[in-house]
C-alpha cells in the first residue's frame, strides 16, 4: 500500500533579520509522529506554518508522498489539518454552528457525524452555547472535534494540550494515537511533550 | 521511495485503505459551490448576531446627506442640483466604512488562515465574502438612497435610476474595497491608509455612478453610464476576487 | 534550463557593485541632455505664437508628466517581477521607484499650475490631464504608505507589490473615466507631439528633455537601489566588506 509520507528536506527560513529556520530536515511515515520542541523563539510555529505553505521557505523542500507539495498546494491542503495557537471559532457563532461552516466548507457533513464527533468531545451538554461563552479548554475541544470531522491523513498541531486539563490532554492523546493507528501523519509542535501514552513519537529539537 | 505495490491506479482506496473513515472524507468533499454557499451563510449569519454594525455604515450615509443642506442652503433647488455628488459621496464613504471589519475578525480569529489552507479556492471564498459584503452594505446603501435623493428635492419619477446606479456601482465598490481590506490586514490602524489606497481606485465608479444619477434626476436616459457601471462590476468580478485572495495570502505569511 | 547566471545577477552584493558602476553611465548623459534640452528649449526655440514664452514651462511639466507614468509602470514591472519570482531585489527596485515616482507627479503638478496661471488664469483648472495625475500622486501615497505601514519586510514588499499591480491594471480606467467626465479641454501635450503640430525648433528641445528625464531617473534610481539594498542587507557579512573597502 502507497505510503504517506512527509518529508522536509534542508528547510531554512528568515523573517526579516532573523534566521528562523536553519535547514531543517526530517521524514515521517504513516503511523508516525514527530513532536517538535524548542523555547520559546525557536521557530516551531514557522516551521508548522511553512509546513502547510502559508510560509514560503526561502530555501530547502517540503514533500508530501514524494512530491513537492508547491506543485499542486490545493491537493496538499485538502489532505492536511492544521489547528494554531487559537481554535479557529467564530465567538458569535454557537460550538455546532462554528464546525458546520468551518468543515462544511471543506467536506459534506452529516449531522449524525456533527453529534457524534461533539459527543467524542465531551461537548454534548454546551455545544449550542456561542463560542464567546465558552472557555478556553472548551473551545480546545471544539477544535478538536473539528480535527477529527476533517478527516486527513495529515495533522499539524500547534500546541494541541494548551489550555486543556488532564481529562482533555488525555483526549488529545487519544485521537492522536486513532490518527496514527489508521495511517495517519501528526507533526505536533509542543513545549510541555506529548503525552507519554503517543506511540512512534520521534523528537525534533529546534535550537533558539 | 517503495511505490511498486500497483494501488497507485486507485487513488481513493490509496488515499487511506484502513480507514473508512478517511476515505469517506475524500468522496465528499465539498464542490466550489457548496463551499461558496456555506461562506456566504455564514458571513449572513453573523451579521444578523451584530446587527448594530449593520446599521452603521447607513446612520453614516444619513448623516453625510444632512451634513449639506446645513453646510449648503435649505433650497431644495440648490440642493437637487447636488443631490448626484452627496448621494455618491455618501455611498462611498459608507461602504468605505465597512470595509475594515470585512476580513479583521477572520483574519484574528483564524478563519482566514482556515480558508487558505481548506484546499478549496481561495478566490472562490473571496468572491464569497465580497458578496456577502455587498448584501449587507451595498444593496442596503442602495435602498436608502433613494430616500436621501428625496430628502434632497428630486423628484420621484429619478428614484428607481437612482437606486439602480447605486446597487451596480456599489458591485463595483465593494469589490475593489476587498482589495484594499485584505491588503491592510495586519496593520493596526489601518482605516485612514484603507481610505487612501481604496478611494483612487472608486473614482471611475463615482464619476460613472454620479453620472447616471444626474442624468436620471433630469430625466434623460442614464443608460450609457449605467453599462459602464456594470462593465466595471464585471471586470472586478473577475479580477478582484483574484487579487484579494493574492492579498490575504500575503497577509498569512 | 540553468539560472545561476540570473541569480549571480540578481544577488545583492552583485546589484550593489553593479548599481554603482552603471550610475556614472546615466547620470552624466542625463545632465547634458537636461542641458541640451534647456538650452534649445528655453533660448533657441522661438515664442509661441498664442502663449509667447509662457508655453516654455511646457519643457519641465512634459517631461515630468511622462516620467510620473513611466515610473509607476515600472515600479510595477519591478513588483509583478518580484510577486511572480520572489526575487528580493526586483522589491527594492520598485521600493525604490516610489518616491522618485511621486516627485516626478509633485513636479508635475506644480508645474502644470504654473502654467496654468498664464494659460487659464488660475492655478488649478479642473483639466482631466491634471487630475489624473493628482489622483497618480495618491497612488504612490498609497503604495507609499502601504508600504511603511506592514512591519514585517517581506510582507511589506508583497503587500505594496500586489498594490501596484492592482494600481498598474487601473491607471487607464481612472484615466479613461476623468477623460470621459471632462473631455472639453486640450488633449495632452503628449499626445500632441505624434502629430507634427509643433515646429521642430521646439520639438528637438522637448525630446532631448524626455531622454534626459529618462536617463536621470535611471540614474537616480540605480543610487537610491544601493541604499534600499544596503538597509535591506544591513546584516550580510559582504557588506562589511563593502563599508571596510
Amino acid at each position: 500500500m502507497p505510503e504517506h509520507t512527509i518529508e522536509v528536506d534542508n528547510l531554512h527560513l528568515w523573517r526579516g533579520d532573523r534566521h528562523v529556520l536553519r535547514g531543517v530536515s526530517f521524514t515521517v511515515v504513516r503511523g508516525g509522529c514527530l513532536e517538535v520542541c524548542g523555547a520559546n523563539g525557536a521557530g516551531k510555529t514557522t516551521l508548522l506554518r511553512a509546513l502547510c505553505g502559508l510560509v514560503y521557505p526561502e530555501q530547502g523542500r517540503i514533500l508530501w508522498n514524494g512530491e513537492d507539495v508547491r506543485h499542486d498546494l490545493p491537493a496538499f491542503h485538502a489532505a492536511l489539518a492544521y489547528l494554531g495557537h487559537e481554535p479557529p471559532l467564530k465567538a458569535d457563532l454557537t460550538a455546532r454552528e462554528n464546525l458546520h461552516y468551518w468543515i462544511g466548507v471543506r467536506r459534506h457533513l452529516e449531522r449524525s457525524e456533527l453529534d457524534a464527533a461533539l459527543a467524542r468531545v465531551g461537548a454534548r451538554s454546551w455545544c449550542e452555547q456561542l463560542a464567546r461563552t465558552l472557555s478556553a479548554g472548551q473551545r480546545r475541544r471544539v477544535a478538536l472535534a473539528g480535527l477529527t470531522l476533517l478527516a486527513v491523513p495529515l495533522w499539524l498541531l500547534d500546541e494541541p494540550t494548551t489550555n486543556l486539563d488532564g481529562e482533555g490532554r488525555a483526549l488529545v492523546a487519544e485521537l492522536v494515537r486513532e490518527q496514527l493507528a489508521r495511517g495517519g501523519i501528526v507533526v505536533a509542535a509542543v513545549h510541555q511533550g506529548l503525552p507519554s501514552s503517543v506511540p512512534n513519537v520521534t523528537r525534533l529539537d529546534l535550537a533558539a | 521511495m517503495n511505490r511498486s505495490d500497483g494501488n497507485i491506479a486507485q487513488p481513493l482506496a490509496a488515499l487511506a485503505p484502513a480507514d473508512p473513515e478517511m476515505r469517506t472524507a475524500a468522496c465528499h468533499r465539498a464542490s466550489a459551490l457548496e463551499a461558496i454557499r456555506l461562506a456566504l451563510l455564514r458571513d449572513l449569519q453573523l451579521a444578523l448576531r451584530k446587527r448594530g454594525q449593520l446599521v452603521q455604515p447607513l446612520a453614516f450615509f444619513a448623516m453625510v446627506t444632512l451634513l449639506f443642506p446645513l453646510a449648503i442652503s435649505p433650497e431644495l433647488a440648490r440642493l437637487r442640483e447636488l443631490a448626484p455628488g452627496v448621494v455618491w459621496v455618501g455611498a462611498l464613504l459608507g461602504s468605505l466604512l465597512a470595509l475594515e471589519f470585512l476580513f479583521r475578525d477572520d483574519a484574528h480569529d483564524g478563519t482566514l488562515e482556515q480558508y487558505a489552507l481548506s484546499g478549496q479556492s481561495l478566490t472562490a471564498l473571496m468572491t464569497a465574502k465580497t458578496i456577502a459584503h455587498w448584501l449587507l452594505t451595498g444593496l442596503p446603501l442602495a435602498l436608502m438612497a433613494p430616500l436621501a435623493a428625496v430628502s434632497l428635492g428630486v423628484r420621484t419619477g429619478a428614484l428607481p435610476g437612482i437606486l439602480l446606479a447605486v446597487a451596480v456601482g456599489s458591485v463595483a465598490l465593494s469589490l475593489i474595497g476587498s482589495i484594499g481590506a485584505a491588503l491592510t490586514l495586519g496593520i493596526k490602524r489601518s482605516g485612514a491608509l484603507l481610505s487612501l489606497l481604496t478611494l483612487p481606485l472608486s473614482l471611475p465608479v463615482l464619476i460613472f455612478g454620479a453620472r447616471a444619477t444626474q442624468l436620471a434626476i433630469h430625466g434623460a436616459s442614464f443608460v450609457a453610464p449605467l453599462e459602464l457601471l456594470g462593465a466595471l462590476a464585471v471586470l472586478g468580478g473577475t479580477l478582484a476576487p483574484l487579487a484579494a485572495a493574492a492579498a490575504v495570502r500575503i497577509s498569512l505569511e | 534550463m540553468n539560472w545561476t547566471w540570473f541569480h549571480r545577477l540578481a544577488s545583492p552584493p552583485h546589484v550593489y557593485a553593479l548599481a554603482a558602476r552603471l550610475t556614472r553611465w546615466f547620470a552624466w548623459p542625463a545632465a547634458l541632455c537636461i542641458a541640451a534640452g534647456l538650452w534649445g528649449g528655453l533660448v533657441l526655440a522661438p515664442p509661441d505664437y498664442l502663449q509667447g514664452d509662457g508655453f516654455r514651462i511646457l519643457y519641465v511639466h512634459a517631461p515630468s508628466a511622462w516620467m510620473s507614468l513611466m515610473v509607476y509602470v515600472t515600479m510595477a514591472g519591478a513588483a509583478a517581477i518580484g510577486l511572480i519570482w520572489r526575487m528580493k531585489v526586483a522589491h527594492a527596485v520598485a521600493a525604490s521607484c516610489a518616491p522618485i515616482g511621486a516627485s516626478f507627479t509633485v513636479a508635475a503638478l506644480v508645474t502644470g499650475a504654473l502654467w496654468g496661471q498664464p494659460m487659464w488664469g488660475t492655478y488649478w483648472e479642473w483639466d482631466p490631464r491634471l487630475t489624473s495625475e493628482l489622483v497618480l500622486l495618491f497612488l504612490y501615497l498609497g503604495y507609499m504608505g502601504l508600504r511603511a505601514g506592514i512591519e514585517d519586510p517581506q510582507r511589506a514588499d508583497r503587500a505594496s507589490a500586489m498594490l501596484a499591480v492592482v494600481g498598474v491594471v487601473n491607471v487607464p480606467i481612472i484615466h479613461y473615466s476623468v477623460t470621459w467626465w471632462n473631455s472639453l479641454h486640450q488633449a495632452p501635450s503628449v499626445m500632441r507631439l505624434a502629430k507634427p503640430a509643433m515646429p521642430l525648433g521646439m520639438l528637438v528641445p522637448l525630446l532631448l528633455m524626455l531622454l534626459g528625464f529618462t536617463l536621470f531617473f535611471i540614474a537616480l534610481l540605480l543610487t537610491r537601489l544601493r541604499g534600499e539594498v544596503l538597509a535591506r542587507e544591513r546584516t550580510a557579512s559582504w557588506i562589511r566588506e563593502v563599508v571596510r573597502a
